[in-house]
């Protein structure tokens, strides 16, 4: 456990919880795309520069931006302030803490403890290409196809129609 | 502690506040965002047991990220689609006062 790690560690969680735990949606996902951030600066430090960066460009670029899209089109100011969050968070936070404990206690007593860290490989965009292009082509294939589904069907969802007379 | 672990337990960190998240918030953008979380630690992991697997160079984690990355994408556009269709149906996001399927 390095330095580094410990400080990344540190942003991604606390831009994480904060994330799920202020009161602003609008601040929520800022504070979010910290958290993302971090992730990708975890993949960096992993070796995974592809990762790192598509990372950046879907989450902090993309989803990020369209659920502030989103939390703006559905803003609505009510007179009363609702409440952010259940009125059971409190059973929430008790299973979440649990499922913690239970993933933790897991992997202490796992048998991944004895593995040193292999010498960094060397991957470069290419090789990520051609792989892509020839032993995943087919999963490729079904990527792009269901992009394209959920593109227009996420369009037919939003779409405002109108009543047709009948 | 490995470095190994420490990873791990930062992904189940991950994980349990994104649950948290989707459990405990009451406005259905956030519900989903902490879905999100939950599939980024999956992702963590995919990348953490790829680098301190046995055989790295065959890429099959960067692969598997890859194509969660794009799942997840594409979740994150339904998923924001049905929340603006159900706002323009009930004028509301919060998921407490989503309680009637027939509208």
């Amino acid at each position: 456990m390095t330095v580094s790690f410990l400080i990344l560690a540190i942003l991604t969680v606390a831009g994480t919880a904060a994330a799920m735990g202020l009161r602003n949606a609008v601040h929520c996902v800022l504070a979010l795309t910290v958290g993302f951030a971090g992730v990708a600066a975890l993949y960096l430090q992993l070796g995974a520069q592809f990762v790192g960066f598509t990372q950046i460009m879907v989450y902090v670029g993309a989803v990020a931006i369209l659920a502030v899209f989103a939390i703006m089109m559905t803003h609505t100011p009510t007179p009363v302030q609702l409440p952010a969050y259940s009125p059971h968070w409190f059973w929430g936070g008790i299973v979440a803490a649990a499922v913690f404990a239970v993933l933790a206690w897991a992997i202490r007593s796992g048998t991944a403890s004895a593995q040193a860290l292999p010498p960094q490989p060397d991957i470069n965009v290419q090789q990520i290409g051609d792989a892509l292009m020839h032993r995943y082509v087919l999963p490729l294939e079904i990527m792009g196809l269901l992009l394209t589904a959920a593109l227009i069907g996420a369009v037919v969802i939003a779409m405002d129609r109108k009543e047709e007379p009948k | 502690m490995s470095s190994l672990q420490s990873y791990l337990l930062l992904s189940a960190l991950l994980f349990s506040i994104g649950l948290a998240g989707a459990l405990t918030r009451r406005n259905a953008i956030l519900v989903l965002i902490g879905i999100e979380l939950m599939l980024n630690a999956a992702n963590l992991n995919f990348i953490a047991f790829w680098r301190f697997g046995p055989t790295p160079s065959r890429l099959t984690g960067i692969m598997f990220a890859i194509f969660s990355i794009s799942v997840a994408a594409a979740e994150a556009a339904v998923g924001l689609g049905i929340i603006l269709a159900a706002y323009r149906h009930s004028r509301t996001t919060d998921l407490d006062q989503m309680n009637s399927l027939k509208g």
